[in-house]
This record gives C-alpha cells, structure tokens and sequence, in this order.
C-alpha cells in the first residue's frame, strides 16, 4: 500500500492542489482581463451591437402669405422605413408587406436596389395610411427590420389655389442626391425635399437639419425600442418664410377664373414688384402629390391635354398682341417719332396699305383720325402700323431688346421662361420657321404685338408695372426681403408715360375697349385688352387668346396694383380677360383699404343685375 | 437544523456549495428566458431544471446511504452496460435543440438521456477498481496501457456521436485517476506529448526544437522507462507531426474554422467567430458589477448563442459582473479543493480514485465551458455542472456527489 500511504496522498494532493490553484488563477485572469481591463471596450461594441442611428426629419420651415397666413404647413403623418439586411430577407420583408400595402414588383426591385446602393435604411412609404401602419404594428412579428415613425408630412392650406407657385415636395431621388445642389451630408437618401415652385426654390431655407434619434434592435435587427441613455440630437426645423403672396386673393382667382379653360392670372405691387398672386390654370391639388403619388392620379395628371401641372404665368409664351401696342407707343416716344397729340397722316378706315399689301384693323368700320391716347383707348391697328413704320424694324427690334422683352423677369421661381422676340434680323433667317430675309413690313406685325413676339403673362405684367411707376419695374420677388436682380427701365419722359397712363384710362372710360369690364366702383382702373392669334386660332380650331392688363388702384393717387390675365382661346380679352383681371384687382384693393369684398362687381355685372349704379352716374356727370 | 443537514448530506462542506451553485443555476436559467420576445420553452426552463433538482436530491439521499461495496459492485455491470449503450447511440441516438445532427441522445417514450454522463460515472467507478489492486502506481506506459483502454473504449464511441467536450471529460478522468494511482507526472507528460507535437508542427522550426527537447527529455529520463518506450514515445510525436497536416485537411470546414476564430475570432466575425465574439461582448460589457440580474442587453436581444446551456456562463459575466463570475469560479474551486481534501483523508485507494475521477471530470467540464466563453479555449459543446440547464447531466452530477460522499465517508 505504498502509494496509498498518508504522505505519499499528502505529497499527490498537495500536487493536486497546485494544479487547482493554477486552474483558478488562469481563469480568473481571463475573465479579470476581459471585464475589468477591457470592459469599456466591450461595453461600446454590446452598445454598437443593439443601438441604431436612425434619422428624425426635420419639419419644413412654414410658409406664410404677407398677412401672415398659413400657405403650407406641416401636420403628423407616418412613415415606414426598412432597416438595412440581406437583399434576400429585405425581398421577402417587402414581399410580405405588398398585402397590406400597395407595392409593385418594379418598386420591390428598386427599394431592394436602393438599400444595396446605400447601405442604410429605405423608405417604402414616406407617408402611409393610418390603417396600413395599424396592420403593420399589430404583425410586429412578422416584420423584424421595419421601423414605423411619425414625420412631419407638408400640407398646402389653399390646395389647387397654390400649386403652381408654391410647388410641392417629394422624396429626394437617386439623380437628386447626386447632383450638387443636395450636398451630403445634410441630404441623405428618403428625405423629402421642394420639387417645384417655392418649395424648390428655397429648398436649402425651408429644409431644416434632420436628427438623430437611437433605438435598441436586437441580433436580427428587429427594433425594440427608444433608446434613452444616449441624448439624442434632435432635428432642427427649416426656417420659416413669409411670401408677398394673398392666399385669400389666390384663393378668390381660383374661385372666379372659368372653369375648364386654361390660363393665367399675375397681380403684381407696383410699389416693390411684390407678387400678390401668381395662378395658372387648371390647376391641381399640390397635397395629393405630397408623399406616395396615386400612380392613376399622376396619369391623369400628366395625360391632361390641358397639361394642369404646366405654370402657365411664368413658362406659357403667348403671342401679347395688344397689350404690346404700349410696348411700341412707348419706344416711338422715346425715340421722338411720335408726338402724343399728333395723328398718324392715314386715317383707320378699316385697314390701310403699305407695301403692296392691305393691313387690316380689327374694326372694319374703322376708327377714322386718332391721336395716341385715343388709339390706346381704340387698339387702333392703322394708327400702329404707322407708329411701327416711323420706328422701323430694326429700331424696333434694338429697343424692344433693350428694353428687355427677350430676357426673363428673374422672378424668385425655379423655372422662369424669357420672352422671345428677335434681337435682329438674322432672327428670321436663323429660325427654320421662318428662314427668309425679313423684309421691313414685319415691323407692322410687330407693331401691334404680332409677328415673332411671345411673352409670358409674368413679363407683361412687369412691363405694365413699369407703366405704373416712373417707368422702370423691379424683379417680382414672391419672398419678402430677398434681393433679386436688377429691374427694368423704359427711359420714358414723364409727359410721355402720361400719355401713355391716359391711352390706358380711356380704354376704361366710356366708349373705351374696356369700359364695361374694367370700370369698378371703388378704384380706378387703367387698363388694356389683347386678342392674340395662336396656331389654333389661325387655322379656326380656336377662339384666340384673350389677355388683359389692368392697373388699379384709389382715384388721384398712385396705382397700387398690376393685374395680367391670360386666358387661352378666351377669344375677347374684353369680354373674358377683364373681368377676371378687375374683379381681382378689386378684390385686393378693398382687402387692402378695408372695404367689404362680397359686393364685387364689373360694371358691366352691375348693369346686369341691379341697373346702372348711382355711383356710375355721379362720375361721369349723368352719362351713359 | 444544522445537525440534520449534516447528517443528510454527509460532506456538509461539499454538498453546501454544490446546493448553491444548483439553485444559482436555475436563477441564471431564469434569466436566460428572460429576452424581449418571450420564448415558452426557454421561459419556462427553470421550472424543468428544479424539478430535476428535487429529482437529484432524492437520489442524492438514497444513494449517498447505499453501502459501498454496492457501488464497487456495480462498476463493472454499469461499465459493461453504458458501453453497449453508448455503441447503441450511435445507431438509435437522436440530436436536442441546436445540436440536432449529434446522436447523443436515447429516447424512450417521451423521456430522454444522455448514455455518456452515465459512462463517465461507470468509467469512474471501473478504473478505480482496476488501479485500486495495484500497490505500485504505474512506473512504465505499460502500466498504463489497460487503464487507458478502459477509458479509451467510451471515449472513442462518444468522439463518434460526435461529441467532442464529453470525450475530452474522459481524458480529463484519465490523467486525474492515474496521477492519483501514483504515475509520476514525466510519464504522464510524456504521454500527452504526441499531442503537442501535433499543435506544434504547424511551425517546422518550433516542432524541430520540440522534438529535440522531448528527446532530450527521454535521455535524462531513460533510467525510469524501457528503451522501446521512449522510441515509442518519439516515434509517435514524429507521427503526429505527420499527419497533422492530413489531419487539418481531413477536417470539415467548419471544424477549422472553428480553430481559426479560436486563434482570432475576428476573422469571422459574423460566422464562425460570432458565438465567441457575442460572449465576450456579453461578458465585458458586464464590467465588475454586471448590468444587473435579468438586466443583460447581449441577452435580453438575441446576441448570445446557446445561453441556457453551454454559454450560460456569459449570461452570468454579463449580468452580475467580475463579482459574479470570479464568485463562481471561486465556489468551483472549493468543489475542486474539497474533493482533493477527501481524496488525501481517504485510507481507502477505491474512494481516493473515485474522488479523483470526479475532479478530473469536472476540472475539464468547468475549464472548458467557462474558458471558451472568454476565449480562452476553442468552443466546445460543453456544459458547466450544476448550472447549465440539461435534466441528465444535473441528475448524473448529483449520482457523482452522492458517490464522492459515499467513498469519502466510509468508515
């Protein structure tokens, strides 16, 4: 029994013993090492590994409207983010929830192509239905990597009465992200930024600073919960902008402009060239592209033949016919041609002849001899031929491009089309429409708005601002407080800018174009009609356009309000146009001097309805 | 009070700490289940887990009071039958849980056990009884030829299951029982050292030097061993320098991966090396407090692998800290301590083997289970005694207390 002798166990258990101690000492070294040396290492991986970075949008800044209104806003809504994991499970995900929301196979790919691209989270659905998220939530389960948050979704107060200048918003695009005006890091993938109108235009001002917030998500990455142990960084707003818009004037246009006819309506303040009202028709309503698109709405949308989504006042160029005989009376005084009390040596009989041809007036019986307000206050086409020849066509053509008929307005819009009118008379040879050598008789055309001459409504009504004023026009600028370029100037001598202002006043007045349409209880208005011809409307498909320029404001003082309608095949600018313009402009007026705006009436309207007016007779002494 | 649960548990010492590292286990079981989507089967755990344990104390009290001659007895018949067991698992044997594709497992109706926690026991049992005859300890490896066949016989059956951890318990029983039957600790060196040579063959430079040192070795130590046995002894080193590279080839993908990640798990962060790199994670970020019971995030979140039964170690580093887990390895070592204790009180050679068997088992179980949790060893599907959860092995952990007690108090 040797070596089970009572030293030789004490020799082995003491042996035992070291090996035991050794066993202890190693592991408590190992777990010594990992959780008290390293521990904060460790302890920021178990962070990494069950928090997530997750964006929190930041509301749009709000815009308002020059009484400080609400145009567009923002109100809760919802969205529904996929969290970045294997394209595979990512499909099937996507796959899944296609039964409780509307998801094509074209949209799975490109999500799934998305999150390849990317590497973060995508967003299916920028701003889902309540019952969608409620179907969702109640399958958590089942939808590990989705995330459902609050964000702010845009609301456009006055709807179709807005659209066009104001814009909308929409997720951000591939292409969007990689251009440069969305610089990362502020832009990233699913944002919703401006794509038209002010939206677009001041997307860096109305975009504020998106968050971050953290949420716990466990090893397949479904989301637990808000994180509250680390601060999170909240989301700054985007600023806020205050517009020289009426959204109670958009919303009066919108009510008043004809339905199912295609237009467009600028009301411009003289006094800054402040835009009080941009409106084109048809229109559309800006909040059911905000967010998902229904894909049948944006067909419909596109498919118009009326095109509703086209900003007709600052891209639409129409021929302005009469409202430009200002543009020419105003350039034959300014180079001394005409003197505005002498008539032209021919008299309207109906038309004359000038260089082998007939010109025809718009009047068959003619307007016999007119002086030039008188031919303003008639739209006498012969008086005009005959101011056109004096000035002649290349005069013509220098000064109406100095004047800047060929340039844009610079209005604070993204999309602004110029005017065109040709800058020579290579214009004729260089254009395949035409491609002949201009023979000096254009200048007739010209003279009386026709010809190569399209302007946007936007342009005339800076032109009539300019009429307005002393003779120069600034930018119109929809925001307040932004510096735009540099305005317009006619260099016309006052005594000839009133000249011009009485033309104007008589089309108003008794006997003028105008007098029925554009007389207003109220204010004074100056004004002129235009019937431009248009592809349709020579060959008889269509009525021609039908514009309208009016200047309005209080008796013996300075206009406080610029009004151009267009109104496509309106056929008579008097008729159609005036109206609109009229009505608007007193509209704003009474708003502004406080006067009640549900009695407004042309006086053509008034006759109509109630008779002449008592304040009709009293102003022009019994007449009538 | 006192006196009673002295005489119930006849090693007071020893039963004290195993009765808290029980019921220490089925709270951390507990916290197991406790994760952000609710699973029955893990939440409920620890109620099958103490339901065994009352099961085990039954069984601890009737058996710590059987003569012990009764358990001499049944060394050979329990040893003879948990091998044709064990041999039967390999045909019959069903996988559990994660480690479906392991045969370990014999069912019977809808109760379920493991052979191999009953072989070690009857392993125990026989080779205690083979080297308990002999007055010498064993001078040469030829003395060491039929203990080790005895245990190389289930172990070679458990490799083919395949369970790796339970046969490296076998080894663990092997080396502990001949060190206590007296084989000088240079022979048992030398026996483990074709296993060297094969990890270190990788580098022709390392194993040269190797090779010279165990050659080296066998010169100064040729006074003690037979010439053809330490031409054995270098012969196999050579050998298992050989075949190391076959060897490395032969294995599965993820076998080698699983070497791999040992050495640095980060090379497969997201396979092969998650399970080692979520534990450690787990483990420190428990720092020296731990985040609270039931609190741990690597848990609670699906980051740990397997944390009722072979990881739940992490779950205890996670939660209760360096405080908890240096607690535990502490209590582990008392375990340890008390069985040599007994060992070295123990006239009787029988008892003293047994007591040892018992420490070479657990030594391997422990160090294995919570060494892999930390790194410290290549992961292995192993449990911790006492504390992960599995009915079989908590029942048989028990059996082998009741025994240690047994041998240890016969008087």
């Amino acid at each position: 029994m040797k070596v089970f002798h009572p030293h030789a166990r004490r020799v082995r258990a003491q042996g035992a013993w070291a090996g035991l101690i050794l066993f202890v000492a190693v592991l408590l070294g190992a777990f010594f090492r990992v959780q008290v040396l390293g521990s904060s290492a460790w302890a920021l991986r178990a962070e990494s590994n069950r928090l997530r970075q997750l964006p929190v949008p930041a509301p749009r800044g709000t815009i308002y409207d020059r009484n400080g209104e609400i145009m567009a806003d923002n109100v809760p809504g919802y969205a529904i983010t996929l969290l970045p994991g294997p394209p595979d499970s990512i499909r099937a995900t996507l796959n899944r929830m296609s039964r409780y929301l509307p998801l094509s196979e074209a949209r799975i790919d490109a999500l799934v192509a998305e999150l390849r691209r990317y590497g973060t989270e995508v967003v299916v659905d920028a701003d889902a239905d309540f019952q969608v998220v409620s179907a969702l939530e109640e399958r958590r389960s089942e939808f590990p990597d989705v995330y459902i948050e609050m964000r702010p979704r845009r609301r456009y107060l006055a709807g179709v009465a807005t659209s066009h200048v104001l814009g909308y918003v929409g997720e951000i695009t591939a292409d969007e992200l990689a251009s440069e005006s969305f610089p990362r890091p502020r832009y990233v993938q699913g944002m919703v930024v401006g794509k038209t109108g002010i939206e677009k235009q001041y997307e860096s001002r109305l975009q504020g600073e998106q968050g971050l917030r953290y949420v716990e998500v466990d090893a397949r990455g479904r989301i637990v919960g808000d994180f509250s142990g680390i601060t999170a960084d909240p989301a700054r707003p985007g600023e806020d902008m205050r517009l020289n818009l009426d959204l109670e004037l958009q919303r009066y246009i919108d009510r008043i402009f004809p339905d199912s006819m295609a237009g467009a309506v600028v009301a411009l303040d003289p006094a800054d060239g402040g835009v009080l009202a941009l409106y084109s028709a048809p229109s559309f309503d800006a909040n059911a592209l905000v967010g998902g698109v229904d894909p049948t709405f944006w067909r419909a949308l596109n498919n118009d033949p009326l095109k509703p989504q086209y900003n007709r006042p600052v891209l639409g160029l129409y021929a302005p016919a009469s409202t430009w005989k200002l543009a020419s009376a105003a350039i034959a005084l300014d180079l001394g041609v005409v003197r505005p009390d002498e008539t032209m040596p021919v008299p309207c009989n109906g038309s004359m002849y000038w260089g082998n041809r007939l010109w025809r007036c718009h009047r068959r019986e003619g307007h016999g001899y007119n002086n030039l307000s008188q031919a303003i206050a008639n739209s006498c086409d012969v008086y005009f031929y005959q101011l056109g020849v004096r000035v002649g066509l290349d005069r013509m053509l220098q000064r109406a491009t100095d004047i800047g008929f060929s340039r844009q307005c610079g209005i604070d819009l993204p999309q602004e089309n110029k005017g065109i009118f040709p800058a020579d008379r290579n214009f004729w040879v260089e254009t395949p429409w035409f491609g002949y050598q201009p023979q000096e008789g254009e200048v007739l055309s010209l003279a009386i708005g026709q010809g190569p001459n399209s302007q946007t409504p936007l342009k005339m009504a800076q032109f009539y601002v300019a009429l307005a004023r002393d003779g120069s026009a600034p930018p119109p600028a929809l925001a307040q407080g932004i510096e735009l370029g540099e305005g317009w100037s006619l260099n016309l001598a006052p005594e000839h800018l009133k000249a011009l202002r009485d033309g104007l006043r008589s089309v108003t007045s008794p006997g003028g174009t105008a007098h029925f349409a554009g007389t207003l209880e109220h204010w004074e208005v100056l004004g002129k009609t235009g019937t431009g011809q248009n592809p349709q409307s020579l060959q008889g498909l269509a009525a021609d356009h039908a514009w309208f320029a009016a200047i309005a404001g209080p008796f013996d003082a300075a206009p406080e309000v610029v009004v151009v309608v267009l109104v496509e095949h309106g056929e008579s600018g008097s008729r159609v146009a005036a109206p609109i313009a009229t009505k608007t402009a007193d509209y704003y007026l009474r708003k502004k001097h406080g006067i009640p705006q549900d009695s407004i009436q042309t006086l053509g309207e008034w006759v109509q309805t109630r008779g002449w007016p008592a304040w009709y007779r009293e102003r022009f002494r019994g007449g009538g | 009070m006192t006196r009673l649960f002295e005489r119930w548990a006849v090693d007071p010492g020893l039963v004290l700490a195993i009765l808290l590292l029980s019921l220490f286990g089925i709270a951390v079981i507990y916290s197991a289940g406790v994760v952000h989507i609710p699973n029955p089967v893990s939440q409920n755990a620890w109620i099958r887990q103490s339901l065994w344990f009352v099961l085990a104390l039954v069984i601890f009290t009737v058996l710590s009071r059987v003569p012990l001659r009764w358990i001499e007895w049944v060394a050979v018949p329990s040893y003879v039958m948990s091998v044709v067991l064990l041999a039967v698992t390999l045909v019959i044997g069903t996988g559990a849980g994660t480690a479906v594709g392991v045969k370990s497992w014999i069912r019977i109706g809808g109760f379920g056990f493991q052979p191999a926690e009953v072989a070690k026991i009857a392993t125990i049992l026989v080779l205690a009884r083979l080297l308990s005859t002999r007055t010498e300890g064993p001078a040469s490896l030829r003395d060491i030829v039929a203990p080790a066949s005895l245990v190389v016989l289930p172990l070679a059956l458990v490799m083919l299951q395949p369970d790796l951890g339970t046969a490296m318990a076998f080894v663990g029983i092997l080396f502990a029982m001949l060190y206590w039957a007296g084989t000088p600790v240079a022979l048992l060196l030398l026996v483990a050292s074709p296993v060297a040579g094969l990890i270190l063959s990788f580098d022709t430079v390392i194993w040269s030097w190797y090779i010279v040192g165990v050659v080296g070795f066998l010169y100064f130590y040729r006074y003690r061993l037979f010439l053809f046995e330490s031409v054995t002894v270098v012969l196999a080193n050579f050998a298992a320098g050989t075949i190391s590279r076959p060897l490395w080839n032969s294995l599965k993908p993820y076998q080698q991966n699983r070497i791999l990640v040992f050495l640095d798990p980060e090379v497969d962060p997201r396979g092969a090396g998650y399970q080692i790199i979520q534990s450690k994670v787990a483990i420190g970020s428990g720092g020296l407090l731990g985040k609270g019971f039931t609190l741990g995030t690597q848990k609670r979140f699906d980051f740990l692998p397997e944390q009722h039964t072979d990881f739940i170690f992490s779950v205890v580093g996670e939660e209760l800290g360096f405080l908890g887990t240096a607690l535990a390895i502490l209590a582990f070592g008392y375990v340890l301590s008390r069985l040599i204790r007994m060992a070295q009180d123990s006239p009787d050679p029988f008892a003293g083997l047994v007591l040892l068997g018992i420490f070479g088992a657990w030594l391997v179980h422990i160090f294995v289970n919570v060494g892999m949790t930390v790194g410290l060893v290549p992961i292995t599907g192993i449990p911790l005694p006492f504390v992960s959860y599995g009915g079989t092995f908590l029942l048989m952990s028990w059996v082998a207390v009741a025994i240690a007690v047994r041998v240890a108090h016969e008087r």
